[in-house]
């Protein structure tokens, strides 16, 4: 099947671009952002296959890992100099913002954990 | 729910993290006050979706949006009335599906942003075969099993206004719940009724994001509004913005024309028609465009001087008198004060004991609980509608059949309001159909139909061709208990009710199982 191949090779050109033309500082936030969703595609999996019993405690992790993902993905966002346009944050203050977030988030989680 | 909505706007404008963190904070302090917070998670993803299909779909929605919905969602959980609704009930589910589309769609932008047209169209092309049909299968296979739960009555009833008349008699029976007579909108409102498709019309001009949600806020909520009367305070705020624009965008376009010196001069001279020729504004030109302008904004200011009069007024006649006292005027022009609650409640608090339960219908809830600092059985919330029906047949029930039913629930005192003396029209008789239907509706209070309180023709009476079932049911007779011998108006017999105009039927009976413990001086409450 052609359109396979094509798609494997479409696949192969677009990590060839990502490696090349993306800044260091994105690319690790990048690699963060895969870590957290393995994180958090290992939770789903054992609730799957354990069964949801302290529902609160898995709700609480899985909205950690998504949590995590969405403002690690908002920063990078805000830091990719191709959005300047669009944003009037400095890095500075984005970087500030993600952490006021994440306290939010995280002593949130704390107490649903249970 | 406006910090809320204030903050959203400025998550929306500036994409910044920070206020969209606040904005679930805000959220989350609105979770744990009122369950209108239901409207809030339906209106910011509706908002996101607009924004989508208007091509406004930018950077800065996404990162207020994800930020949004996964603090507001995880914060209001810590409530426990909320619970694991926000990822089970229907009520929820568009706020995830546009956050799950929110990633879709900005993933998308990204790997767009690295291909060429026709790459990124076979690539497209085949994800969404594979992907499209994982997700349609999975979505189908959690709503036929039942794991997403369809949307419940209270909010149902919304969207189809005659579903709690057939269905759930409680929720129909909360005068606040009925639909909206257009003269409340007039009351409430006056000026700004007129002035709300001004500002709707204004926004419509510039369609910035927040113009749109600001339209999309005024639209629902004036379709909420007009379905229950207590909506209109959601309504209310969205109502004063929306004419704040329209007021301001007709004031600016009018005050431009206007030139004060034009008139100074026009008053002082007469020769002075090269000064007209030499404005240089870009305005249409018709005649006489000073005098216009003038009249105009003369004529808003009017507008604007009565707006404060009539609200002025409203809320001292309407919306300043206590509830629970009571006042008339006697016919000398002088105010008479009813304080029959206050009294009955501070019996109860000095005079039962500490422990004791009392038994009335759940509009009473909340004060006995606060002033009398006793347990009642069912309280304003009408949580537990089983339990309310329970209240219900006791009340509809004959005393025998009560006293049973009361001894079930270990009830001590039964409180009822009586507006019969005074002419009170408030009161628990007028209310019974509700108790009535309300007892029917559930399995223990079948036997109860409301058929059997009416007259053979159909009419509910309390004098002598009322039906036998109401002259001997339990509210009845704690009702009209000694009102049998008693004379409350000039040449009409004793028993006479002055609330139905009527002299009632069944007097001069004992109480079997209860006894009189307390009646207030006017006969508005008796224990």
């Amino acid at each position: 099947m052609s359109q396979i191949g094509e798609v494997a090779g479409i696949l192969r050109k677009l990590y060839d671009e990502y490696r090349t033309t993306t800044p260091k500082k994105l690319k690790l936030i990048d690699a963060y952002l895969v870590y957290v969703m393995l994180t958090g595609i290992i939770q789903f999996a054992y609730c799957l296959l354990v069964g949801t019993f302290p529902f609160n405690s898995f709700l609480s992790g899985f909205i950690s890992t998504v949590g995590c993902f969405v403002l690690a993905a908002s920063l990078r966002i805000q830091l990719n100099k191709a959005n300047r346009s669009t944003f009037n944050v400095t890095p500075e203050r984005a970087f500030a913002d993600f952490v006021f977030a994440h306290i939010i988030l995280h002593l949130v989680v704390m107490n649903f954990i249970g | 729910m406006l910090l809320t909505y204030y903050f959203w706007i400025k998550a929306v404008k500036s994409g910044s993290i920070m206020w969209s963190a606040s904005c679930a904070l805000a959220y989350f302090y609105m979770v744990s006050s009122w369950g209108g917070y239901v409207f809030l998670i339906n209106l910011i993803p509706l908002h996101v979706l607009a924004l989508m299909f208007t091509g406004h779909f930018s950077h800065r929605v996404y990162v207020a949006y994800s930020t949004v919905y996964i603090l507001g969602t995880i914060l209001s959980m810590q409530i426990p009335f909320v619970g694991f609704q926000p990822v089970q009930s229907s009520e929820h589910m568009l706020a995830f599906g546009t956050f799950g589309l929110c990633q879709l769609f900005s993933f998308i932008e990204y790997v767009k942003s690295k291909l060429t047209k026709t790459q990124f169209d076979t690539l497209f092309s085949f994800a969404l075969v594979t992907v499209g049909f994982a997700a349609a299968g999975a979505g189908v296979v959690l709503w036929a099993s039942g794991k997403i739960a369809p949307w419940t009555g209270r909010f149902y009833a919304l969207l189809d206004p005659s579903y709690a008349k057939n269905h759930i008699p409680i929720i129909a029976s909360v005068s606040e719940h009925q639909p909206t007579a257009w003269s409340s909108f007039f009351f409430d409102f006056e000026l700004l009724v007129f002035m709300f498709p001004v500002g709707i019309y204004y926004c419509f001009k510039e369609l910035t994001d927040a113009n749109i949600f600001i339209i999309m806020y005024g639209m629902t909520s004036i379709y909420f509004a007009g379905v229950m009367v207590r909506l209109m305070l959601v309504l209310a705020p969205v109502m004063c913005v929306l004419s704040g624009i329209g007021i301001s965008s007709v004031l600016t376009t009018y005050m431009r024309n206007l030139d004060v010196n034009q008139l100074k001069k026009s008053v002082t001279s007469t020769a002075q028609s090269s000064t007209r020729a030499r404005r240089n504004d870009d305005s249409s030109s018709y005649p006489r465009k000073n005098e216009i302008a003038f009249g105009v904004v003369c004529m808003m200011t009017f507008f604007l001087m009565t707006y404060v009069f009539h609200c002025t007024w409203v809320t001292s006649e309407a919306y300043s008198s206590p509830s629970i006292v009571l006042s008339a005027r006697s016919g000398d022009g002088s105010r008479y004060i009813f304080d029959d609650f206050r009294e009955a409640y501070w019996w109860l608090r000095y005079n039962t004991d500490e422990d004791a339960k009392v038994m009335s219908w759940w509009d009473y809830g909340y004060q006995i609980t606060a002033m009398a600092n006793r347990t009642i059985l069912v309280d304003n919330n009408t949580w537990n509608n089983t339990h309310i029906s329970r209240v219900g047949q006791a009340m509809s029930s004959t005393e025998d059949k009560a006293y049973e039913i009361m001894r079930e629930l270990d009830v001590d005192y039964v409180l009822v309001i009586f507006g019969g003396l005074i002419g009170y029209s408030s009161d628990d008789i007028n209310k019974f159909l509700w108790m009535v239907r309300i007892g029917g509706s559930t399995e223990k209070g079948a036997h109860i139909k409301e058929s059997d309180y009416f007259t053979p023709q159909g009419e509910f009476r309390v004098d002598k061709s009322g039906s036998p079932t109401l002259l001997n049911c339990l509210m009845y007779k704690l009702s009209y208990y000694r009102f049998g011998e008693t004379y409350t108006e000039q040449d009409k017999p004793p028993g006479y009710d002055r609330t139905r105009s009527v002299e009632i039927g069944n007097k001069n009976f004992e109480l079997e199982k209860l006894e009189e413990a307390y009646t207030t001086e006017h006969w508005l409450v008796r224990i």
